[in-house]
């Protein structure tokens, strides 16, 4: 089959595979150790998969504002990401 | 009880997983690769990093898209969400002919397509042969939506505002009437005031259907396209360019997919961050009322 239509770069390729990764190991930690919702400092119900959305719609916001203010490249917003989704899991 | 395990479960979610992969996974995948290329066709592209995502973040044209996409928005909802309270409030409660009759009524403007939409209001707001348009000017009203930008604002306010209006009746009726009649009884022993009855006894418990009204009429507000682009083609000037008119413009228009994908990728992740804000604000009340 032929992709060309879609467009493929290495950087946009790995951007998809580190998300497939993630999900991957998501599910792999729901199998191995299963967890229930918990509830953090936003006052609802999470569970590692919604902490996962959160810190990706989050980073996803962290970078579109580091492009703002700062421009590319991006190093510093990944750094901020990290920290972002770090904290999102420990206490979300 | 022994239970057994059984994973052939998962066969059943591959047809649903296909489709979705095609129908979006896959598009989605194709506009993250032309956010950071240009095009000029033929399946040739070049690399450009994240300079469309810059130079939209940086974009007076989307700053105002954004900002009367934002308005029309909060207008419409400051509108449909109170009247639609109190359209279905006065409805009648009872089941029977009126109620029924009141609801069909109520329901048909949400069968007609959007682009017929449109084109009645087109016809409808123009001065030479349109009902309203004619009304008004016969009253001395300056009115004419092709070259008034309030005009044109106010006619597809008042056209949103008749076309989706019955959604929010329907959703807060059906709220409405599954509230047990002792609710009522009691408010009426305690000599309770008709606001205090619906403060205390309606609000509350149509707070979960409201709920889904808001974050329906936020997401077809904040997409909306067929009806202005019908009704006003976004003018007079860009006076009614909301953001997917402005996204059509550039991706079709201008053949500028780079951009355009770069725009559409950020108006997905704005949409995608208040459809999960109202859908865990909806989860939490239910468990709440629960």
């Amino acid at each position: 089959m032929d992709f060309s239509w879609m467009g493929w770069t290495t950087p946009t390729a790995i951007f998809f595979i580190a998300i497939a990764i993630a999900l991957l190991l998501m599910i792999i930690w729901g199998v191995v150790a299963p967890q229930a919702p918990r509830r953090g400092i936003l006052q609802f119900a999470t569970t590692p998969g919604d902490r996962l959305f959160i810190s990706m719609l989050g980073s996803a916001f962290i970078c579109l504002g580091w492009l703002a203010f700062f421009g590319a490249p991006l190093w510093g917003a990944l750094l901020l990401c990290l920290i972002y989704a770090v904290s999102v899991f420990k206490w979300v | 009880m022994k239970k057994t395990l059984n994973q052939k479960a998962w066969f059943m979610v591959l047809p649903v997983l296909l489709l979705v992969a095609f129908s979006a996974i896959i598009p989605l995948m194709t506009v993250v690769n032309y956010s950071v290329q240009d095009t000029f066709g033929n399946n040739e592209f070049f690399w450009v990093g994240l300079e469309w995502f810059e130079e939209i973040l940086h974009s007076e044209r989307m700053h105002d898209a954004l900002s009367r996409q934002a308005m029309f928005t909060a207008i419409i909802l400051l509108i449909e969400i109170p009247l639609g309270i109190f359209v279905a409030l006065h409805m009648p409660k009872n089941k029977g002919f009126w109620s029924s009759l009141c609801l069909v009524l109520v329901a048909l403007p949400l069968l007609i397509p959007w682009n017929v939409v449109g084109t009645i209001w087109q016809v409808f707001g123009r001065v030479d042969i349109g009902l309203l348009g004619h009304s008004l000017a016969s009253l001395g009203i300056d009115y004419n939506y092709t070259q008034n930008s309030t005009a044109a604002w106010f006619t597809i306010i008042i056209m949103d505002v008749w076309h989706w209006t019955s959604l929010v009746v329907l959703l807060c009726y059906a709220g409405l009437q599954s509230i047990p009649d002792a609710y009522y009884q009691a408010a009426k022993i305690d000599q309770a005031s008709r606001w205090n009855v619906f403060r205390h006894i309606q609000l509350p418990k149509i707070k979960g259907v409201l709920l889904i009204a808001i974050l329906l009429r936020f997401m077809d507000s904040f997409m909306i396209y067929t009806e202005p682009f019908v009704l006003t083609g976004g003018g007079p000037g860009n006076a009614t360019t909301f953001l997917s008119i402005d996204l059509v413009k550039m991706a079709i228009g201008q053949f500028d997919l780079g951009p355009a994908a770069a725009f559409s990728l950020m108006y997905f992740l704005g949409i995608l961050l208040v459809s999960y804000v109202f859908y865990t604000l909806m989860v939490n009340s239910e468990g709440q009322g629960s």
